[in-house]
């Protein structure tokens, strides 16, 4: 029974995961925005639905579905936001994003100097 | 100001419909279906990082295992980045590459390692969030708004 609900908790993450990008694919192809712009505006989704709340119950369901897209990124940082903002205050508001994320930006910028110094770009 | 801007109209025209005709036309259902698998696989993959990570580390809490997921697989993105995997996966997935976090780290190590050639400070260091900029920048601003919001109305009750 487990190895079932294994499995489908899977099918989940793949299909919620999967339909973000074809849906962030599908914007590229009718509308010629930009990769950075679709990124913007995903990220901006994901700190408006933390901030309305709708962020979490679609986490319990989908997991990394939806916490591994550009959307997780943004609820993260907008949670980190308005926890530290309980916690101590209107400052906290400044800084709780950065330190709820800076996990995964601290390891992404140090992993990128060092992969920099270790190879060249080859040429595409 | 008529006669000028319409042959600029007309130009521009011209050049969409060129640039309509030069480039790749890769079907619209194909391109979907490629996002979405490597878009879902990807998820997969970090789902499986996850779990597995629960398994080794029963006592440590949730937040801590999803930020040494993202770490790990952020580091895998960037290591592959490095070897020139990302860009052959990417050519094929499309927005199934650039909108997980592996692609938001493959876009600083790319922009990083493409300015190496003009030094370490003012190239890698300058240019690293060249892309990723616009999504640093308003991912703090508007999670700051959200954060004083929900203090300003949540707060009081």
């Amino acid at each position: 029974m487990s190895i079932l609900n294994g499995i489908f908790t899977y099918a989940k993450v793949f299909a919620v995961g999967g339909l973000m990008c074809a849906l962030a694919q599908l914007l590229i192809i009718k509308t010629k925005l930009t990769p950075a712009r679709i990124l913007v505006i995903f990220l901006l989704a994901g700190v408006a639905l933390e901030g309305f709340g709708i962020y979490k119950p679609i986490n319990e369901f989908a997991q990394a579905g939806i916490s591994v897209p550009i959307i997780g990124f943004g609820a993260s940082l907008a949670r980190g936001s308005i926890e530290l903002a309980r916690q101590v205050g209107f400052i906290g508001a400044f800084a709780g994003g950065l330190v709820r994320t800076a996990f995964g930006v601290g390891v992404a910028v140090v992993a990128s100097y060092a992969v920099t110094l270790i190879f060249s770009p080859r040429s595409k | 100001m008529n006669a000028v801007a319409n042959p600029i109209e007309k130009r521009n025209e011209r050049y969409g419909k060129y640039v309509d005709s030069v480039t790749p036309k890769t079907g619209t259902a194909k391109s979907l279906w490629n996002s979405f698998w490597i878009g879902g696989i990807t998820c997969c993959i970090a789902q499986g990082v996850g779990d597995i990570y629960a398994l080794i580390f029963p006592n440590f809490s949730e937040d801590m295992i999803v930020n040494i997921t993202s770490m790990t697989i952020i580091t895998i993105a960037i290591l592959f980045t490095g070897l020139g995997f990302y860009d052959v996966i990417a050519r094929k997935g499309g927005a199934g590459c650039f909108l997980p976090i592996t692609g938001f780290a493959n876009a600083i190590s790319s922009a990083s390692m493409e300015f190496k050639s003009e030094g370490l400070i003012l190239g890698t260091s300058v240019k690293m969030f060249s892309v990723v900029g616009p999504v640093v920048v308003n991912g703090i601003v508007w999670s700051t708004v959200a954060g004083i919001l929900n203090l300003l109305i949540l707060g009081r009750f």
